[in-house]
Protein backbone atom coordinates (compact mmCIF):
# COMPACT_ATOMS: atom_id res chain seq x y z
CA UNK A 1 0.00 0.00 0.00
CA UNK A 2 2.99 2.27 -0.39
CA UNK A 3 1.76 3.83 -3.60
CA UNK A 4 -1.06 6.20 -2.91
CA UNK A 5 -3.56 6.25 -5.71
CA UNK A 6 -5.32 9.52 -6.42
CA UNK A 7 -9.05 9.66 -5.71
CA UNK A 8 -10.06 9.97 -9.35
CA UNK A 9 -7.31 8.26 -11.28
CA UNK A 10 -8.12 6.84 -14.76
CA UNK A 11 -8.50 3.38 -13.19
CA UNK A 12 -11.14 4.65 -10.78
CA UNK A 13 -13.02 6.37 -13.57
CA UNK A 14 -12.88 3.22 -15.68
CA UNK A 15 -14.14 1.19 -12.72
CA UNK A 16 -16.96 3.63 -12.33
CA UNK A 17 -18.05 3.83 -15.97
CA UNK A 18 -17.85 0.12 -16.77
CA UNK A 19 -20.99 -1.00 -14.94
CA UNK A 20 -22.94 1.93 -16.31
CA UNK A 21 -22.48 0.90 -19.92
CA UNK A 22 -20.12 -1.82 -21.12
CA UNK A 23 -20.64 -4.07 -18.13
CA UNK A 24 -24.11 -3.15 -16.92
CA UNK A 25 -25.25 -5.77 -14.41
CA UNK A 26 -28.79 -5.99 -15.79
CA UNK A 27 -28.52 -5.08 -19.46
CA UNK A 28 -25.27 -6.90 -20.19
CA UNK A 29 -24.69 -9.48 -17.47
CA UNK A 30 -28.45 -10.07 -17.01
CA UNK A 31 -28.12 -10.41 -13.24
CA UNK A 32 -30.59 -9.32 -10.59
CA UNK A 33 -33.53 -9.64 -12.95
CA UNK A 34 -36.04 -11.00 -10.43
CA UNK A 35 -36.14 -7.91 -8.26
CA UNK A 36 -36.06 -5.73 -11.38
CA UNK A 37 -39.30 -7.36 -12.50
CA UNK A 38 -40.98 -7.23 -9.13
CA UNK A 39 -40.45 -3.73 -7.81
CA UNK A 40 -40.81 -1.65 -10.97
CA UNK A 41 -44.60 -1.25 -11.15
CA UNK A 42 -44.18 2.27 -9.83
CA UNK A 43 -41.27 4.66 -9.85
CA UNK A 44 -41.07 5.29 -6.12
CA UNK A 45 -40.45 1.70 -4.97
CA UNK A 46 -37.99 1.30 -7.86
CA UNK A 47 -36.14 4.39 -6.69
CA UNK A 48 -36.01 3.23 -3.07
CA UNK A 49 -34.90 -0.24 -4.16
CA UNK A 50 -32.17 1.28 -6.34
CA UNK A 51 -30.89 3.40 -3.45
CA UNK A 52 -30.97 0.38 -1.12
CA UNK A 53 -28.95 -1.73 -3.54
CA UNK A 54 -26.45 1.08 -4.12
CA UNK A 55 -25.88 1.43 -0.37
CA UNK A 56 -25.58 -2.30 0.22
CA UNK A 57 -23.27 -2.97 -2.72
CA UNK A 58 -20.98 0.01 -2.02
CA UNK A 59 -20.52 -0.74 1.65
CA UNK A 60 -20.35 -4.51 1.25
CA UNK A 61 -17.54 -3.99 -1.26
CA UNK A 62 -15.80 -1.53 1.04
CA UNK A 63 -16.01 -3.75 4.13
CA UNK A 64 -14.95 -6.91 2.33
CA UNK A 65 -12.08 -5.08 0.71
CA UNK A 66 -10.90 -3.80 4.11
CA UNK A 67 -11.08 -7.32 5.51
CA UNK A 68 -9.77 -9.06 2.40
CA UNK A 69 -6.35 -9.90 3.80
CA UNK A 70 -7.74 -11.34 7.01
CA UNK A 71 -10.63 -13.41 5.67
CA UNK A 72 -9.82 -17.14 5.81
CA UNK A 73 -10.30 -18.50 2.28
CA UNK A 74 -12.27 -21.52 3.48
CA UNK A 75 -15.08 -19.42 4.89
CA UNK A 76 -14.91 -16.37 2.62
CA UNK A 77 -18.35 -16.89 1.08
CA UNK A 78 -19.88 -17.11 4.54
CA UNK A 79 -18.11 -13.95 5.62
CA UNK A 80 -19.32 -12.18 2.48
CA UNK A 81 -22.88 -13.31 3.12
CA UNK A 82 -22.77 -12.19 6.75
CA UNK A 83 -21.62 -8.74 5.68
CA UNK A 84 -24.28 -8.43 2.99
CA UNK A 85 -27.02 -9.77 5.24
CA UNK A 86 -26.10 -7.34 8.01
CA UNK A 87 -26.22 -4.36 5.66
CA UNK A 88 -29.51 -5.50 4.15
CA UNK A 89 -31.14 -5.92 7.55
CA UNK A 90 -30.00 -2.46 8.58
CA UNK A 91 -31.40 -0.97 5.35
CA UNK A 92 -34.65 -2.88 5.83
CA UNK A 93 -35.03 -1.64 9.41
CA UNK A 94 -34.34 1.94 8.35
CA UNK A 95 -36.91 1.72 5.55
CA UNK A 96 -39.49 0.32 7.98
CA UNK A 97 -38.87 3.25 10.28
CA UNK A 98 -38.76 6.09 7.77
CA UNK A 99 -40.60 5.09 4.57
CA UNK A 100 -43.10 2.57 5.91
CA UNK A 101 -45.46 2.60 2.92
CA UNK A 102 -42.67 1.95 0.43
CA UNK A 103 -41.14 -0.74 2.61
CA UNK A 104 -44.51 -2.51 2.57
CA UNK A 105 -44.56 -2.43 -1.22
CA UNK A 106 -41.01 -3.74 -1.46
CA UNK A 107 -41.88 -6.40 1.15
CA UNK A 108 -39.61 -9.41 0.71
CA UNK A 109 -37.53 -7.89 -2.06
CA UNK A 110 -35.40 -5.83 0.28
CA UNK A 111 -34.58 -9.02 2.16
CA UNK A 112 -33.81 -10.69 -1.13
CA UNK A 113 -31.04 -8.18 -1.85
CA UNK A 114 -29.01 -10.66 0.22
CA UNK A 115 -29.24 -13.15 -2.60
CA UNK A 116 -28.83 -10.57 -5.35
CA UNK A 117 -26.13 -12.08 -7.52
CA UNK A 118 -24.76 -8.67 -8.49
CA UNK A 119 -23.55 -8.00 -4.96
CA UNK A 120 -22.13 -11.46 -4.25
CA UNK A 121 -20.50 -11.39 -7.67
CA UNK A 122 -18.78 -8.05 -7.08
CA UNK A 123 -17.49 -9.13 -3.67
CA UNK A 124 -16.05 -12.36 -4.97
CA UNK A 125 -14.74 -10.96 -8.26
CA UNK A 126 -13.60 -7.51 -7.23
CA UNK A 127 -13.51 -6.63 -3.54
CA UNK A 128 -11.53 -9.74 -2.56
CA UNK A 129 -8.64 -8.57 -4.72
CA UNK A 130 -8.70 -4.78 -4.76
CA UNK A 131 -8.06 -1.87 -2.45
CA UNK A 132 -10.92 -0.32 -0.43
CA UNK A 133 -11.52 2.90 -2.35
CA UNK A 134 -11.58 1.34 -5.81
CA UNK A 135 -13.78 -1.45 -4.44
CA UNK A 136 -16.19 1.06 -3.00
CA UNK A 137 -16.39 2.80 -6.38
CA UNK A 138 -16.96 -0.54 -8.09
CA UNK A 139 -19.79 -1.43 -5.70
CA UNK A 140 -21.32 2.00 -6.06
CA UNK A 141 -21.12 1.90 -9.86
CA UNK A 142 -22.68 -1.54 -10.04
CA UNK A 143 -25.47 -0.37 -7.77
CA UNK A 144 -26.00 2.66 -9.99
CA UNK A 145 -25.92 0.50 -13.13
CA UNK A 146 -28.63 -1.65 -11.61
CA UNK A 147 -30.55 1.37 -10.37
CA UNK A 148 -30.62 3.15 -13.74
CA UNK A 149 -32.34 0.21 -15.39
CA UNK A 150 -34.77 -0.14 -12.48
CA UNK A 151 -35.70 3.53 -12.65
CA UNK A 152 -36.09 3.46 -16.43
CA UNK A 153 -38.36 0.42 -16.25
CA UNK A 154 -40.28 1.87 -13.30
CA UNK A 155 -40.75 5.15 -15.14
CA UNK A 156 -42.24 3.58 -18.28
CA UNK A 157 -44.35 1.06 -16.39
CA UNK A 158 -45.89 3.67 -14.12
CA UNK A 159 -46.40 6.10 -17.00
CA UNK A 160 -48.15 3.67 -19.31
CA UNK A 161 -49.63 1.40 -16.65
CA UNK A 162 -51.14 3.97 -14.30
CA UNK A 163 -50.71 7.28 -16.15
CA UNK A 164 -48.67 8.60 -13.25
CA UNK A 165 -45.12 9.53 -12.28
CA UNK A 166 -44.21 9.21 -8.60
CA UNK A 167 -47.92 8.84 -7.87
CA UNK A 168 -48.88 12.11 -9.58
CA UNK A 169 -51.13 11.93 -12.63
CA UNK A 170 -49.29 13.27 -15.66
CA UNK A 171 -51.50 12.20 -18.54
CA UNK A 172 -54.05 14.97 -19.09
CA UNK A 173 -57.74 14.20 -18.67
CA UNK A 174 -58.16 15.28 -22.30
CA UNK A 175 -56.35 12.13 -23.49
CA UNK A 176 -58.71 9.88 -21.56
CA UNK A 177 -61.70 11.65 -23.07
CA UNK A 178 -60.21 11.01 -26.52
CA UNK A 179 -60.32 7.30 -25.69
CA UNK A 180 -56.81 6.74 -24.32
CA UNK A 181 -56.63 4.07 -21.63
CA UNK A 182 -53.97 3.00 -19.18
CA UNK A 183 -52.45 -0.28 -20.26
CA UNK A 184 -53.18 -2.74 -17.45
CA UNK A 185 -50.69 -5.14 -18.97
CA UNK A 186 -47.85 -2.77 -18.00
CA UNK A 187 -48.60 -3.44 -14.34
CA UNK A 188 -47.99 -7.16 -14.67
CA UNK A 189 -44.49 -8.70 -14.43
CA UNK A 190 -44.28 -9.91 -18.07
CA UNK A 191 -44.21 -6.32 -19.31
CA UNK A 192 -41.24 -5.61 -17.05
CA UNK A 193 -39.37 -8.39 -18.80
CA UNK A 194 -40.34 -7.01 -22.20
CA UNK A 195 -39.40 -3.46 -21.14
CA UNK A 196 -35.98 -4.69 -20.02
CA UNK A 197 -35.69 -6.53 -23.33
CA UNK A 198 -36.38 -3.32 -25.22
CA UNK A 199 -33.81 -1.46 -23.11
CA UNK A 200 -31.22 -4.15 -23.88
CA UNK A 201 -32.11 -3.89 -27.57
CA UNK A 202 -31.67 -0.10 -27.62
CA UNK A 203 -28.48 -0.38 -25.57
CA UNK A 204 -26.93 -2.83 -28.01
CA UNK A 205 -27.94 -1.02 -31.13
CA UNK A 206 -26.25 2.06 -29.68
CA UNK A 207 -23.17 0.24 -28.32
CA UNK A 208 -22.20 -2.09 -31.17
CA UNK A 209 -19.30 -3.70 -29.27
CA UNK A 210 -21.84 -5.57 -27.14
CA UNK A 211 -23.31 -7.52 -30.05
CA UNK A 212 -22.14 -11.10 -29.97
CA UNK A 213 -21.04 -12.60 -33.26
CA UNK B 1 -3.20 -21.59 5.07
CA UNK B 2 -5.31 -20.50 7.97
CA UNK B 3 -5.45 -22.66 11.07
CA UNK B 4 -8.75 -23.90 12.44
CA UNK B 5 -8.15 -21.83 15.53
CA UNK B 6 -7.85 -18.66 13.46
CA UNK B 7 -11.01 -19.47 11.55
CA UNK B 8 -13.03 -20.15 14.68
CA UNK B 9 -11.84 -17.00 16.42
CA UNK B 10 -12.38 -14.96 13.27
CA UNK B 11 -15.93 -16.12 12.78
CA UNK B 12 -16.75 -15.70 16.47
CA UNK B 13 -15.59 -12.11 16.48
CA UNK B 14 -17.42 -11.42 13.23
CA UNK B 15 -20.68 -12.81 14.56
CA UNK B 16 -20.42 -10.93 17.85
CA UNK B 17 -19.73 -7.64 16.09
CA UNK B 18 -22.62 -8.17 13.67
CA UNK B 19 -25.04 -9.23 16.41
CA UNK B 20 -24.22 -6.19 18.54
CA UNK B 21 -24.63 -3.88 15.60
CA UNK B 22 -27.99 -5.32 14.57
CA UNK B 23 -29.30 -5.24 18.13
CA UNK B 24 -28.41 -1.58 18.43
CA UNK B 25 -30.09 -0.74 15.12
CA UNK B 26 -33.18 -2.73 16.04
CA UNK B 27 -33.55 -1.14 19.48
CA UNK B 28 -32.84 2.31 18.11
CA UNK B 29 -35.47 2.16 15.39
CA UNK B 30 -38.16 0.22 17.24
CA UNK B 31 -40.15 3.18 18.62
CA UNK B 32 -40.42 4.68 15.15
CA UNK B 33 -41.47 1.35 13.60
CA UNK B 34 -44.06 0.70 16.31
CA UNK B 35 -45.48 4.13 15.70
CA UNK B 36 -45.76 3.39 11.97
CA UNK B 37 -47.62 0.15 12.68
CA UNK B 38 -49.96 1.93 15.05
CA UNK B 39 -50.76 4.59 12.48
CA UNK B 40 -51.34 1.94 9.83
CA UNK B 41 -53.80 0.15 12.12
CA UNK B 42 -55.70 3.38 12.67
CA UNK B 43 -55.85 3.94 8.92
CA UNK B 44 -57.15 0.41 8.41
CA UNK B 45 -59.87 0.80 11.03
CA UNK B 46 -61.00 4.04 9.44
CA UNK B 47 -60.84 2.56 5.93
CA UNK B 48 -63.59 0.11 6.92
CA UNK B 49 -65.93 3.04 7.50
CA UNK B 50 -64.94 4.72 4.23
CA UNK B 51 -62.73 7.39 5.76
CA UNK B 52 -59.57 8.00 3.80
CA UNK B 53 -56.58 9.12 5.80
CA UNK B 54 -52.91 9.80 5.34
CA UNK B 55 -50.28 8.74 7.88
CA UNK B 56 -50.17 12.38 9.00
CA UNK B 57 -53.82 12.87 9.90
CA UNK B 58 -54.65 9.28 10.94
CA UNK B 59 -54.30 9.93 14.66
CA UNK B 60 -56.45 13.04 14.53
CA UNK B 61 -59.22 11.36 12.51
CA UNK B 62 -59.10 8.26 14.69
CA UNK B 63 -59.67 10.32 17.81
CA UNK B 64 -62.45 12.24 16.11
CA UNK B 65 -64.40 9.40 14.52
CA UNK B 66 -63.86 6.45 16.85
CA UNK B 67 -65.92 7.54 19.82
CA UNK B 68 -65.61 4.38 21.87
CA UNK B 69 -63.68 1.12 21.92
CA UNK B 70 -64.22 -1.84 24.18
CA UNK B 71 -63.35 -5.50 24.59
CA UNK B 72 -65.92 -8.23 25.20
CA UNK B 73 -65.83 -12.00 25.57
CA UNK B 74 -67.98 -14.48 23.63
CA UNK B 75 -70.81 -14.12 26.17
CA UNK B 76 -70.90 -10.40 25.46
CA UNK B 77 -69.53 -9.51 28.88
CA UNK B 78 -67.40 -6.41 28.80
CA UNK B 79 -63.80 -6.97 29.75
CA UNK B 80 -62.56 -4.03 31.72
CA UNK B 81 -58.92 -2.98 31.72
CA UNK B 82 -58.43 -3.78 28.05
CA UNK B 83 -58.26 -1.31 25.20
CA UNK B 84 -59.60 -2.64 21.90
CA UNK B 85 -56.80 -0.97 20.00
CA UNK B 86 -54.15 -2.79 22.02
CA UNK B 87 -55.60 -6.27 21.49
CA UNK B 88 -53.43 -8.41 19.24
CA UNK B 89 -56.03 -9.92 16.92
CA UNK B 90 -53.50 -12.30 15.40
CA UNK B 91 -52.83 -13.96 18.76
CA UNK B 92 -56.50 -13.95 19.76
CA UNK B 93 -57.60 -15.60 16.52
CA UNK B 94 -55.58 -18.68 17.42
CA UNK B 95 -57.35 -19.18 20.76
CA UNK B 96 -60.61 -21.07 21.22
CA UNK B 97 -63.66 -18.79 21.13
CA UNK B 98 -64.32 -19.04 24.89
CA UNK B 99 -60.91 -17.61 25.71
CA UNK B 100 -60.81 -14.83 23.18
CA UNK B 101 -60.75 -11.16 23.89
CA UNK B 102 -63.01 -9.59 21.28
CA UNK B 103 -62.30 -5.96 20.41
CA UNK B 104 -64.98 -3.63 19.06
CA UNK B 105 -64.59 -0.07 17.82
CA UNK B 106 -67.54 2.29 17.72
CA UNK B 107 -67.64 4.88 14.97
CA UNK B 108 -69.97 7.87 14.78
CA UNK B 109 -70.53 9.26 11.31
CA UNK B 110 -70.79 12.96 10.60
CA UNK B 111 -74.59 12.67 10.56
CA UNK B 112 -74.68 10.90 13.91
CA UNK B 113 -75.12 7.24 12.90
CA UNK B 114 -73.42 4.57 14.98
CA UNK B 115 -71.28 1.90 13.28
CA UNK B 116 -69.54 -1.03 14.92
CA UNK B 117 -66.12 -2.08 13.62
CA UNK B 118 -64.84 -5.61 14.16
CA UNK B 119 -61.27 -6.64 13.36
CA UNK B 120 -60.45 -10.04 11.90
CA UNK B 121 -57.43 -12.14 11.04
CA UNK B 122 -57.03 -15.21 8.86
CA UNK B 123 -54.93 -17.13 6.39
CA UNK B 124 -54.55 -16.55 2.68
CA UNK B 125 -52.46 -18.52 0.24
CA UNK B 126 -48.96 -17.27 1.04
CA UNK B 127 -49.44 -15.67 4.40
CA UNK B 128 -51.82 -13.90 6.71
CA UNK B 129 -54.79 -11.81 5.60
CA UNK B 130 -56.68 -9.45 7.87
CA UNK B 131 -59.41 -6.92 7.78
CA UNK B 132 -62.05 -4.82 9.47
CA UNK B 133 -65.80 -5.10 8.96
CA UNK B 134 -68.07 -2.25 9.93
CA UNK B 135 -71.72 -2.88 10.73
CA UNK B 136 -74.74 -0.61 10.89
CA UNK B 137 -76.55 -0.03 14.15
CA UNK B 138 -78.64 -3.20 13.59
CA UNK B 139 -75.37 -5.18 13.95
CA UNK B 140 -76.38 -7.17 10.90
CA UNK B 141 -76.00 -5.08 7.76
CA UNK B 142 -72.45 -4.46 6.62
CA UNK B 143 -71.54 -0.82 6.18
CA UNK B 144 -68.02 -1.27 4.90
CA UNK B 145 -65.14 -3.70 4.69
CA UNK B 146 -61.40 -3.39 4.54
CA UNK B 147 -59.04 -6.27 3.78
CA UNK B 148 -55.31 -6.44 3.48
CA UNK B 149 -52.72 -9.16 3.11
CA UNK B 150 -49.07 -9.83 3.66
CA UNK B 151 -48.10 -11.34 0.33
CA UNK B 152 -50.95 -12.64 -1.80
CA UNK B 153 -50.33 -12.91 -5.54
CA UNK B 154 -50.64 -9.50 -7.24
CA UNK B 155 -53.56 -9.39 -9.66
CA UNK B 156 -55.09 -12.53 -8.14
CA UNK B 157 -55.46 -13.03 -4.39
CA UNK B 158 -54.11 -9.55 -3.72
CA UNK B 159 -57.30 -8.15 -5.27
CA UNK B 160 -58.98 -8.51 -1.86
CA UNK B 161 -57.31 -5.24 -0.91
CA UNK B 162 -58.93 -3.32 -3.78
CA UNK B 163 -61.80 -0.92 -3.21
CA UNK B 164 -63.85 -2.66 -5.93
CA UNK B 165 -63.77 -5.96 -4.09
CA UNK B 166 -64.39 -4.42 -0.70
CA UNK B 167 -67.31 -2.32 -1.88
CA UNK B 168 -69.22 -5.47 -2.76
CA UNK B 169 -69.68 -6.17 0.94
CA UNK B 170 -71.73 -3.06 1.53
CA UNK B 171 -75.36 -3.82 2.50
CA UNK B 172 -74.75 -7.57 2.76
CA UNK B 173 -76.09 -9.23 5.89
CA UNK B 174 -74.54 -11.49 8.51
CA UNK B 175 -77.79 -13.12 9.71
CA UNK B 176 -80.49 -14.76 7.60
CA UNK B 177 -84.20 -13.99 7.99
CA UNK B 178 -84.60 -16.58 10.74
CA UNK B 179 -81.79 -14.98 12.70
CA UNK B 180 -79.18 -17.66 12.07
CA UNK B 181 -75.57 -16.61 11.67
CA UNK B 182 -74.44 -17.23 8.08
CA UNK B 183 -71.95 -14.41 7.43
CA UNK B 184 -70.95 -13.40 3.89
CA UNK B 185 -68.92 -15.55 1.57
CA UNK B 186 -67.32 -15.24 -1.81
CA UNK B 187 -69.03 -17.18 -4.58
CA UNK B 188 -67.63 -18.34 -7.89
CA UNK B 189 -69.42 -17.58 -11.10
CA UNK B 190 -70.77 -14.30 -9.89
CA UNK B 191 -72.96 -13.68 -6.89
CA UNK B 192 -76.49 -12.50 -7.61
CA UNK B 193 -77.16 -9.04 -6.29
CA UNK B 194 -80.19 -10.18 -4.35
CA UNK B 195 -78.18 -12.73 -2.35
CA UNK B 196 -77.53 -10.94 0.92
CA UNK B 197 -74.79 -13.36 1.95
CA UNK B 198 -72.53 -13.61 -1.10
CA UNK B 199 -70.11 -11.50 -3.09
CA UNK B 200 -68.17 -12.25 -6.26
CA UNK B 201 -65.06 -14.34 -5.71
CA UNK B 202 -61.80 -13.46 -7.45
CA UNK B 203 -60.84 -15.53 -10.47
CA UNK B 204 -57.48 -17.12 -9.83
CA UNK B 205 -57.64 -16.21 -6.18
CA UNK B 206 -59.53 -19.25 -4.97
CA UNK B 207 -57.35 -20.11 -1.98
CA UNK B 208 -57.25 -16.51 -0.81
CA UNK B 209 -61.04 -16.31 -1.16
CA UNK B 210 -61.51 -19.57 0.73
CA UNK B 211 -59.33 -18.14 3.48
CA UNK B 212 -61.45 -15.02 3.44
CA UNK B 213 -64.66 -17.08 3.70
CA UNK B 214 -63.25 -18.95 6.65
CA UNK B 215 -62.16 -15.72 8.28
CA UNK B 216 -65.61 -14.16 7.79
CA UNK B 217 -67.14 -17.07 9.71
CA UNK B 218 -64.50 -17.96 12.31
CA UNK B 219 -63.76 -14.41 13.30
CA UNK B 220 -67.35 -13.15 13.48
CA UNK B 221 -68.92 -16.24 15.07
CA UNK B 222 -67.49 -15.49 18.55
CA UNK B 223 -69.25 -12.12 18.38
CA UNK B 224 -72.66 -13.75 17.85
CA UNK B 225 -74.02 -12.90 21.32
CA UNK B 226 -72.86 -9.32 20.95
CA UNK B 227 -74.33 -9.03 17.46
CA UNK B 228 -77.69 -10.39 18.57
CA UNK B 229 -77.91 -8.21 21.66
CA UNK B 230 -79.86 -5.01 21.31
CA UNK B 231 -77.39 -2.71 22.96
Amino acid sequence: MSQKESLFSPKIIKTFLGPLNQNNPIAVQVLGICSALAVTVQLKPALVMAISVIIVSSFANLIISLLRNTIPTNIRIIVQLVVIATLVIIVDQVLKAYVYDVSKKLSVFVGLIITNCIIMGRLEAFAMGNKPWVSFVDGFANGVGYGIILILVGFFRELFGSGKIMGISVIPEFFYQMGYENNGFMILPPMALITIGIIIWIHRSWNKTLIEK
Amino acid sequence: MYSNRYIIIYSTILVIVVATLLTLVSIGLKPKQDYNRKVEKMQNVLASVHIETTPKNAQEYFNKYIIEQFVIDYKNVKQENFLAFEVNVEKESKLPAEKRKLPVFVHKTDDGQIKYIIPMYGKGLWGPIWGYISLNEDKNTIYGAFFDHKGETPGLGAEISTIEFQNQFKNKKLFDEKGNFVSVKTVKGGAIDVDAHAVDAISGGTITCNGLNKMMVDELKPYEMFLKSKN
